[in-house]
Order: structure tokens, then sequence, then C-alpha cells
């Protein structure tokens, strides 16, 4: 057993682990490791800009929507993940960072965001399939967050749950009308399906932290490292694999309703497992689109710095009135 | 007699119904092209909002439009089913977004008129009208704070933001007299108070814009050419992109289902 | 009054009348380098689908807090004094719960 220190951080380990142990909540002014301060601000973080970045595809399509009930649900969707961004950038300023030092960090690239958005959104179907299976995937990762230990983070995240059950049904919803339209509208269907089915399942959940779904023992074994930390603090709550394959079971049921394919072969009832079977991930495919080296990665971050390049001027012109309204009140 | 004064009368309200929703439409899809692109995070919600509101605005006249017009075209129909000279919005909501003192400037210009009209709707003869003048007006109430806000900041902040709000004024400054511009149909309808006549709203116009860019250290641009013409389909080169791009995916897939 | 000028970053915490008859409740924060500035973003934020009667936005410098932590000694003393509550004492009929 170590002494305590004269910072007396050995009571403090105590007190935190045992909120923990006790499933109680860690709030900011709460001492807490600094690797568990770290690992929190780097969820939180990337969850935002994920949000951020994430409104780029669908927020394409605002002009193009096919009718105005389509446009206003898609608007309003596209809000909502701005606001989502918000919530969470100010569930990560509770731990002692600026909203410019995060927005620093993403256009730098020095912090992620989800890489499923590094793809193209092509047609207009895809605002259904993105909705139906991103948002879908993103679902079943936050339901167990509005229990994660970091008391702002769930929070917020209790906030974005209730909101973002419309985002997937407002998806399927985009997708059974194609479905039901008519043969170029099943096909356009068919094919957004075919291109966002693999990026959620893949990229979503992040990497495999047990053997199941086609990872070899070292990537494992890796994640499963990672993965371990963070419940242990009560981060997360289950492993990235478990959650991956709740996903998969919501879905193929959904996707027979709706009268799409997924394009995985290997998808089938497992009475033993009592779960469907899915094919191995390409996790290559995986590990590209983490390299961030994409047309597409590329375009996205750019189209963000630009908008906050643009907007500079604006910002500086907030910050100078309020510094005017400042000095005017000093004076008087 | 009687009867056909009054099938003239609806006939008239759906016209100007459409000219209002067209503008609402029209300026929707201006502000849709700002989210992801705005100056915060917070001004995307904010924009956004705002868009939704006006998208709103667009659907209930358009709706209302092809009830009384005869022909049974819904809200989708009229959106997505004209052509370029068949829309009769302003020419200010269709102008290019420009920078975001230009968005601004437009907002001022077109919030400020909307929230008048449709306070003074609100007490019109058309019951249609009238309900949707009592609605509107509370969310234009809220565009106008929204713009004036922003202007004042613009206008008393740094020597660039000054500069481009005042820019931005005078970009759209010619285009605000289309809005109260009078002709046989407004005059048939305030005659006997079915509608209102934007032109009697022009005074209390002018006095508020000017509080707001006396409140922001701006001048009131100097009156020079005046645009027109969407009232009557003739619209900038800038509409025809714009409606193509709106009606593209429709477009592509007749007999659609959506 | 808050002692700084503020910027379009500077924090602002958010209270929500949900309805009539309940106090304001904190509900997370916002920007605004004014307070009408933060009133707006915390109505776009905070109320895009709930009622809400009212909204109050405080600076978040302006909070002064019990302690610098959480495990907080002002509360210290209530944690032992079970008899500031009804359950402490005999019910007042068979079910036990409610008073009525």
């Amino acid at each position: 057993m170590t002494t305590t220190d004269a910072s007396g951080e050995e009571g403090f380990t105590e007190h935190f682990e045992a909120l923990l142990a006790a499933d109680e909540r860690i709030e900011p002014r709460d001492w807490m490791p600094d690797g568990y301060r770290r690992m929190v601000l780097r969820q939180v973080a990337q969850h935002a800009h994920s949000e951020i970045i994430g409104m780029q595809p669908e927020g394409a399509w605002l002009t193009r929507a096919p009718s105005l009930h389509r446009k206003a649900s898609l608007l309003a969707k596209v809000q909502d993940e701005a606001g989502h961004g918000l919530y969470l950038y100010s569930a990560a300023e509770t731990l002692g960072v600026s909203r410019a030092e995060l927005l620093d960090a993403l256009h730098g690239g020095t912090q992620r965001y989800a890489a499923t958005f590094n793809h193209p959104a092509l047609t207009w179907a895809d605002t259904g399939a993105i909705a139906w299976l991103t948002d879908g995937a993103a679902v079943v990762n936050q339901v167990p967050l509005c229990h994660t230990s970091y008391g702002p983070y769930a929070r917020a995240m209790r906030r974005v749950c209730q909101e973002e059950a419309f985002h997937v049904r407002q998806g399927y919803d985009v997708l059974w009308s194609l479905c039901r339209g008519t043969p170029e509208q099943q096909e356009m269907a068919q094919d957004a399906v075919n291109r966002w089915w693999l990026p959620a399942v893949a990229l979503m959940f992040g990497p495999p932290d047990t053997t199941a779904g086609g990872a070899d023992d070292r990537t494992a074994a890796m994640g499963a490292a990672v993965s371990r930390r963070s419940m242990a603090w009560g981060i997360k709550r289950h492993t990235n694999d478990e959650l991956r394959q709740r996903f998969v079971d919501n879905c193929v049921p959904q996707a027979e309703r709706l009268g799409v394919t997924l394009p995985d072969p290997a998808i089938r009832w497992n009475e033993e497992r009592g779960h469907y079977d899915f094919g191995p991930i390409d996790w290559r495919l995986f590990r590209e689109a983490l390299a961030d080296n994409s047309q597409c990665a590329r375009q996205r971050l750019a189209h963000r710095v630009a908008a906050h390049e643009d907007g500079a001027w604006v910002r500086e012109a907030v910050d100078a009135y309020a510094a005017g309204r400042y000095e005017e009140g000093q004076s008087a | 007699m009687t009867v056909s004064r009054t099938g003239e009368r609806t006939r008239d309200v759906a016209a100007y119904a459409l000219r209002l929703g067209d503008d609402a439409l029209v300026l929707s899809q201006r502000l849709c092209a700002w989210v992801t692109n705005a100056p915060t995070i917070e001004e995307d919600l904010a924009i956004s909002n705002i868009a939704l509101d006006l998208l709103g605005h667009a659907r209930t006249l358009l709706a209302y439009s092809g009830e009384l017009d005869g022909t049974g075209r819904s809200d989708d129909d009229l959106a997505y089913g004209r052509t370029e000279r068949q829309f009769r919005n302003a020419l200010l909501v269709e102008l290019d977004n420009g920078d975001f003192a230009v968005t601004i400037a437009r907002q001022l210009v077109y919030a400020q008129y909307g929230l008048l009209l449709c306070t003074a709707l609100a007490g019109a003869g058309d019951a249609g009208l009238a309900g949707f003048g009592a609605r509107a007006a509370k969310e234009l109430e809220y565009h106008r704070m929204h713009a004036a806000q922003w202007t004042v900041r613009l206008g008393r902040g740094t020597a660039e933001s000054h500069r481009r709000m005042q820019a931005g004024l005078d970009r759209v400054w010619p285009y605000a007299g289309e809005l109260f511009e009078a002709d046989e149909l407004v005059e048939r309808l305030d005659a006997d108070g079915t509608a209102v006549a934007p032109a009697r709203l022009r005074a209390d116009w002018e006095r508020e814009v000017a509080g707001v860019l006396a409140d922001a250290g701006l001048t009131v641009p100097a009156p020079s050419w005046h645009a027109t013409g969407g009232r009557s389909g003739l619209h900038t080169e800038a509409f025809g992109p714009l409606l193509a791009e709106f009606q593209s995916v429709r477009r592509q897939y007749p007999g659609g289902n959506w | 009054m808050s002692e700084r000028t503020a910027r379009v970053q500077t924090p602002w915490e958010v209270f929500i009348r949900p309805r009539r008859g309940l106090s304001h409740q904190h509900v997370g924060s916002v920007h605004g380098a004014d307070a009408d500035m933060a009133l707006a973003n915390a109505r776009d934020l905070y109320t895009r689908r709930g009622e809400s009667v009212s909204i109050w936005v405080v600076r978040s410098d302006a909070v002064r807090a019990s302690s610098p932590s959480e495990k907080d000694p002002l509360f210290s003393n209530a944690a032992d004094k079970p008899y500031r509550y009804p359950e402490h004492y005999v019910a007042l009929n068979e079910g036990g719960s409610h008073d009525g």
C-alpha cells in the first residue's frame, strides 16, 4: 500500500473509486485521475465533432428535398445535430477545455470524428440510409451512455437520446416511401443501403474488442485493453462487439419489413446464439477510413474549416461589440 | 352578380396567398444553404430555426392557395410543379446569400415587413389569411429581433463588420420597395378589407428599420433604383438555378412516391 | 454584473421553467457575448420541442459554488438527520405511503 503524499491524492483516489463502485456520477469539480479525464474528454469531444461533421452529408440535401414535408423533417434533423454537438461541447467544457480549443483540435485533425461521415451522400436515398443506419447505430451506442459515469456527459446523452429516436424513424420513413415508389426509387433506396451498411456496422462501434466479428487475436486484444479500462471507469458499459451485435439484431427484421436486402450474404439467424450471424468485417476498410486520406474526408474538414474562417470577422465583431458595451458601462 | 364577385374574390385571395407563400418558400430555400456554413454553430441552429418557420408559412399559404384557386393543387404541386415564370415571389428573397451581413440585411428587411403584414392580416376579413397572420406574426417577431440584434452587433462591432453591414444594406435596399408595391389585385383585396395592401405598412416599416440602423450606427441607404418584376414572374437570373436545385430530385423521378 | 467583459464564447448557465407551477431548472449551458445572445441561443438550443414558460441565463463565472469539490462539507451535516424526513416516523395510515 502506498503512503498518502502531501497532496492527499490517496484519499481522493479512494473517494473517486468509491463513487464509481456505488454507481454514483462523477461531477466536474470532483477530483479525478488524469487518465479518466483524458478518456472522457476524448470520447465527448469525438462525439461532439461527429455531430457537427455529421450535419454535412445530410445538410447537402436540404436544398433538394423532394417534398416540403421531407424538407421540414430533414431541417429539423440537421438542426438537432447542431444542438447535440452543442450539448456535448458544453459537457466537454466542464472538463476545463474551451470550445475554441476543441474546434482547433477538430480543424487541426488532432481530435477525430466518426469516420462513417467520410463517405459521400450521393443521392436523396442516402439521407434515409444515413438516418436509419448511422443514427440507428448511434442510438445503440448512446442509450447505455445515458448512465455513463461522468455526470455532464450522461445528462447530455439523455437529451440526445430523447431526440435521436425521431432521427432513426425519419430515415426509415424516407426509405419506406422510396421502397413503395417506382422501380427507380426502389433501386435508389437499395443502392444507398448497400453503401451505408458497412460503414455503420464497422465504423460506428469502433474497433473490435473481442474475437467476434472477424478481428485477429492481436487486434482484438488491443481493442479489449482500451474497452476494459473504459468499462472499469464506467465510461463505457458494453464492449464494441456486444453493441455491434445488438445493432445487427435490430436491423435485420427492419430491413425485411422495408423490403431491402442488407449487403451481407452471411446474415442469418443463429438459433443457438439467439442472434443474427453476420459476415466478418473488413477491418482494412476501417483502417483506411481512419487514415483520413480520402477525398471525402478532406472535403468534410475543409468545409468545416472554411465555415469557421469565413465567420471569423463575425465572431470578432461580436467580441468587439461586447467590449465596447462593457466600456460604456464602466465610464457611465 | 354576387356569385361572380365572390368567385373573383376567392381567386384573388388565392393569388395573394401564392405571392406570400412564394416569398416564404424562396427565402427558406436560401437560408437552408447557410446550414453547416454559419459563423458559429449557434447560428447554424438559429438560421435553420428561421428557415423552418418560413417553410411552415410557405406550406400553409401554398396549400391555401391551391385549395382556393380551383385546381386542387397541393403545396408540393405548387412548389415543385411550377416553372420560373410562374413564381410570384419578390426579388429580394431570391438574392444570393452573400456574406453573413448581406443575409442579415435581407432578414431585417423581410422580417420587419413580414411582421407588419402578418400583424395586419390577423385582423383581415379573410379568415384563412387572418388565422395565418396571427400565427406567423409571433414567429416573425422573433426573426425581426434576431436580425435587429445582429445588425446592431455588426454595425457597432469592428470597422470591418461595420463596412460589411453597410454594404449588405446597400445591396438589398433597392429590393425592398417591391414588397410594398400596389397593383390591382392588392387594391381590390384591400378595398373591402379581405386582405392588406402592403403599401399601407411602408411608413411604419421605414420608421422601424431606421430605428434599428440608428442603434447600429449605420446609414439608411439613399434612394436609388428600385427593382421590380417578381410579382409578375419576371425574376433575376439567380432564380433559375435556385429553382432547378430545389426541384431537381422530384423532377428526376417522375411519378415518384415521397 | 460580472467583473469581466464577455466574448462570443463566454459560457452562461441556462435555467428553464418547463411549465407554470414549477421552479426554473438547470438544463445546461450556452455561449453568448451578452444576455440577449445567450437567451437567443438558449431558446434555440433548449426549447426546440419542449414547452417552456421562461428562460433564465446567468453568466457561469457569476455562480458562487459552496466548495471547490462536490464532496461538500456544507452538506455533510444533513446526511445523518433522518428525523427531517416523514419516513422516520410512524405512518398515519395502514399502507404507510402517503398521508393524503
